[in-house]
């Protein structure tokens, strides 16, 4: 039966391997037919959506893992807004808004409230966090 | 604003496993319960491992220029969190005192922990 799946990511994508690990989780579950709902970045998890992060060539970059990811498979990502914002994720609402002379989220990164997280706990089947 | 539908009202367990103010993650996991809360979701605390040391009474951040999360879990019944448990080995291990602890806050043991995750809709470890 094909279950309705949220995924939470704590973890930074400069530290170790567990954003990468919830970007195949991902693609494994939609493979195998099962929806996924929406993915919340909370906390150090936010700093995945930085438009401006630069990773060697010889190593997998999880921002160009999670973008091809919405991508192809119109998959939600949501950065939580007051974890990002105290990290300098800002989209060009927020740039304005606390006058910062850049807006850095990735365009496939929306930013949101923890509400968001809130609703999919509800929604979703499982809810699988990647700290 | 209530993005969550009436007819799904599924439990979320958060546990707190990292001390504060070494780690981000003990803030976070309050403000994921507190925002539970505020949709009138069922929520539940649970502190484990070092996540206990956030429990310590007495508490002075000021000098560390970063806020008291004891004063922030004392209070959690005001947003109408009243499950709040602590891992009773934990505790022990780190010298934590039962009557220092938060009112609302019970001691848990290791078979109270696995009965509190089972019977939980979700589980955030954070």
């Amino acid at each position: 039966m094909p279950l309705t799946y949220a995924l939470l990511v704590l973890a930074s994508p400069t530290s170790g391997h567990s954003s990468l690990t919830a970007a195949r989780f991902a693609r494994a579950l939609l493979a195998r037919g099962h929806r996924l709902q929406r993915v919340f970045f909370l906390d150090n998890g936010t700093l995945t959506g930085l438009a401006t992060a630069v990773t060697p060539q010889d190593e997998q970059s999880p921002l160009q893992q999670w973008a091809q990811l919405a991508e192809e498979h119109q998959t939600e990502l949501i950065l939580c807004v007051s974890s990002a914002l105290k990290r300098g994720l800002l989209d060009s609402t927020e740039a304005t808004r606390h006058e910062r002379p850049a807006a850095t989220v990735h365009p496939a990164f929306e930013l949101g409230g923890l509400g968001l997280l809130v609703e999919a706990a509800q929604t979703a089947d499982r809810l699988v966090t990647f700290g | 604003m209530s993005p969550v539908a009436e007819h799904s009202r599924k439990s979320i367990l958060v546990v707190s496993r990292h001390a504060h103010p070494g780690s981000s993650l003990p803030r976070s996991a309050l403000d994921t319960a507190l925002a539970a809360a505020a949709f009138d979701q069922p929520v539940t605390l649970l502190f484990q491992g070092e996540g206990v040391l956030q429990l310590l009474p007495a508490q002075d951040s000021r000098a560390a220029g970063v806020r008291n999360l004891r004063k922030v879990i004392d209070s959690l019944p005001l947003y109408d969190i009243e499950a709040v448990y602590v891992d009773s080995a934990a505790a022990s291990a780190f010298g934590i005192a039962p009557d220092t602890l938060p009112a609302s806050a019970r001691w848990l043991d290791a078979a109270g922990i696995r009965e509190l995750m089972a019977s939980h809709d979700h589980v955030l470890g954070f």
